[in-house]
């Protein structure tokens, strides 16, 4: 069944500023379908992101509260707003490097105080925005601008590192399973307290760029295989699917 | 200016420990705490305390931090974040000794060039500076009462000595702070000779479009337009630099006959009066003009004030950083009377300096 979204679009007609076959914009889509069914008023709702690409699947789209702030800080610009007035609804939507890199600590911190909030990892292994540099998502050996031969370091998992924090739920799917990823962010929300969702958001334009396939769809497929297998045969941790609870 | 924060409205605090300036943080946490009139946060560092100012701020609150030297170098890409994007709150640094870690617990005033052009980019910020237990407070709560009327960031450029005072002061209740004007179409844009727009929150209903990138009035990223930037970066500037008088908080002292003008500020400021008065005593014509805005830069006051003057004195703890802007100013050679080894400057250094030069 589809569900009009477009009351939740600030331009309903526009077009998103993402290449052709970005995983962002159906990500955007994954999330407003996952508000629409929480039935959450669109003035209690405060969405956050920081600099990338990513940065922009709130900003301008979603017709609410947006603060676009700087890179890797939306975390702490979140936890001030939802301190100052605990009515909103926040939720924190950004890309890996975002998150994962230059603001990591601020991740674990919100986790560790359990501030009530929802982080979204929008995950394409990469610095898409600044051109396919190698990002602390990027799995294990993948060509990228700033490692042809190969990522020599290990990533790192978004959900263990939240739980490990104090998060009080996580989950990672991709954006091609959207029921599952919608379920997943809906939860997320509906969590009391700090809850990550790791979404797998593919980024055919700057990771796509230095690997064999020349296909939008096997981009896709071997970005998630990557990220479930490559991390997994070297450093014996996997990445799989699913929901994790502390 | 715990207090005075606290006079003014202030309801929440993010900070993260740094010498000289933590005791701001504790006591405005236990007073959250014993009254629950504000939120209180210990970051994990200085640059998201800075940042949750932001949010904080935008979520209706009245936001202040506190920090020292290293911290303030920490939060100078969300001071300029805040800057860009009008947003109120008030950031106190408490100068020591540096640069890198410094000298922690001793004394300088070598970040007054960090205040005005400590962002990237193009900044004309709003800058009070102390030098009394009285000032902590009204400066303090006026900083509150301008970041709201301009919608900026406002700085309280104290240093350890004058942060560490302790003395009789009469305080004034402070003038109250305006509430912000909540409903506005174009809350990212104003008149351009210095126009302020009002200000929604988040939970209005507004869906603001809030973002450090180049923005039009309703928030709209603009990154190409050569218009929208030029205006909104010369409509910034205009709100402090057209208000320069009204901001204006020098004070001036004996300069009517003087000969010789102490320009001073901070903890020299004191000294510089103390050694004025005894200058005065033995009949030397000695006046001070005591800098309590140090930005916008007050050049009309200053000007007006040393027009007749042959010899002009600066007087602070660092190596001529106003000394060189009071000389573009007057357009003249000025005497700087500089000091960095960590002491506060005293009375009898600056009246044995003025004592050589006639
Ligand atoms: C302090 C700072 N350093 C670097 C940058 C440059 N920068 C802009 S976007 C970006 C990477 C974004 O990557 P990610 O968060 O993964 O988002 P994506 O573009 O991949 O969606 C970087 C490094 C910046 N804006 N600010
Ligand atoms: S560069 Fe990558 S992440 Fe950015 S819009 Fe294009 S496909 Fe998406
Ligand atoms: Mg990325």
């Amino acid at each position: 069944m589809t569900r009009d979204l477009s009351h939740w679009l600030r331009h309903p007609d526009a077009p998103t500023a993402f290449c052709p076959g970005c995983g962002h914009g159906i990500l955007l889509g994954t999330l407003l379908r996952a508000i629409d069914t929480l039935a959450i008023a669109a003035q209690d709702l405060l969405f956050v992101s920081g600099i990338g690409c990513a940065g922009w699947i709130p900003s301008p789209h979603i017709l609410a509260d947006t603060l676009h702030t700087l890179h890797g800080r939306a975390i702490p610009f979140a936890t001030g707003a939802k301190l100052a007035n605990p009515r909103l609804t926040t939720i924190v939507i950004s890309g890996d490097g975002d998150l994962l890199s230059i603001g990591a600590g601020h991740l674990v911190h919100a986790a560790r105080r359990n501030i009530d909030l929802t982080v979204i990892v929008a995950n394409n292994g990469i610095y898409g925005m600044t051109g396919g540099q190698t990002a602390a998502t990027t799995p294990l050996g993948v060509s990228t601008a700033t490692h042809r031969a190969g990522n020599p370091d290990a990533p790192v998992d978004a959900c263990q590192l939240a739980l490990a924090a104090g998060a009080r739920y996580a989950a990672r799917f991709p954006v091609t399973d959207p029921p599952r990823l919608q379920a997943a962010i809906a939860r997320a929300i509906a969590t009391p307290g700090f809850a990550l969702v790791d979404a797998l958001s593919p980024c055919p334009t700057q990771y796509g760029k230095f690997q064999p396939e020349d296909s939008i769809a096997a981009c896709y497929r071997r970005f998630e295989a990557d990220v479930q297998q490559r991390s997994d045969a070297a450093t014996g941790a996997a990445m799989p699917f699913g929901e994790f609870v502390p | 200016m715990a207090r005075g924060a606290i006079a003014a409205g202030c309801n929440y605090y993010a900070g993260y420990p740094i010498t000289p300036s933590s005791g701001i943080m504790t006591e405005i946490a236990a007073h959250f705490q014993a009254t629950g009139a504000g939120v209180f946060a210990q970051m994990e560092d200085e640059i998201a305390s800075a940042c949750s100012l932001i949010g904080a701020s935008w979520s209706g609150a009245r936001a202040m931090t506190a920090t020292s030297g290293p911290g303030f170098s920490l939060m100078q890409e969300a001071l300029g974040y805040a800057y860009f994007t009008e947003t109120p709150m008030v950031v106190i640094n408490v100068q020591r000794a540096g640069p890198a870690t410094g000298q922690a617990t001793r004394v300088a005033q070598g970040d007054i060039m960090q205040f005005r052009y400590g962002s990237h980019g193009d900044v004309f910020p709003l800058v009070f500076c102390p030098a009394s237990v009285a000032d902590c407070f009204s400066l303090t709560a006026l900083a509150f009462r301008y970041s709201e009327m301009l919608r900026l960031p406002v700085f309280i450029a104290a240093d350890e000595s004058v942060a560490q005072l302790r003395e009789t002061a009469y305080l004034d209740v402070p003038a109250p702070v305006v509430p912000r004007r909540a409903v506005d179409d174009t809350p990212f844009d104003a008149d351009i000779a210095g126009g302020v727009p009002g200000m929604p929150s988040f939970g209005d209903g507004a869906a603001l479009l809030v973002t450090g990138s180049t923005h039009d009035g309703h928030g709209m990223r603009r990154v190409d337009s050569p218009e929208v930037h030029e205006r909104l970066v010369v409509r910034l500037r205009n709100k402090t630099l057209l208000r320069e008088a009204e901001l204006d908080q020098t004070l001036l002292e004996d300069m009517a006959d003087a000969e010789v003008a102490i320009v001073a500020y901070g903890i020299c400021a004191r000294s510089a009066r103390a050694a004025k008065n005894a200058l005065r005593q033995s009949g030397a014509r000695v006046g001070l003009v005591h800098l309590r805005t140090l930005w916008p830069f007050p050049q009309q006051t200053l000007q007006a004030a040393c027009a007749n003057t042959p010899h002009v004195v600066v007087a602070e703890l660092n190596l001529g950083q106003l000394a060189a802007v009071v000389q573009g100013v007057l357009m003249r050679p000025v005497h700087a009377l500089s000091q960095v080894n960590g002491l506060p400057m005293s009375p009898g250094k600056i009246a044995a300096f003025i004592a050589e030069l006639s």
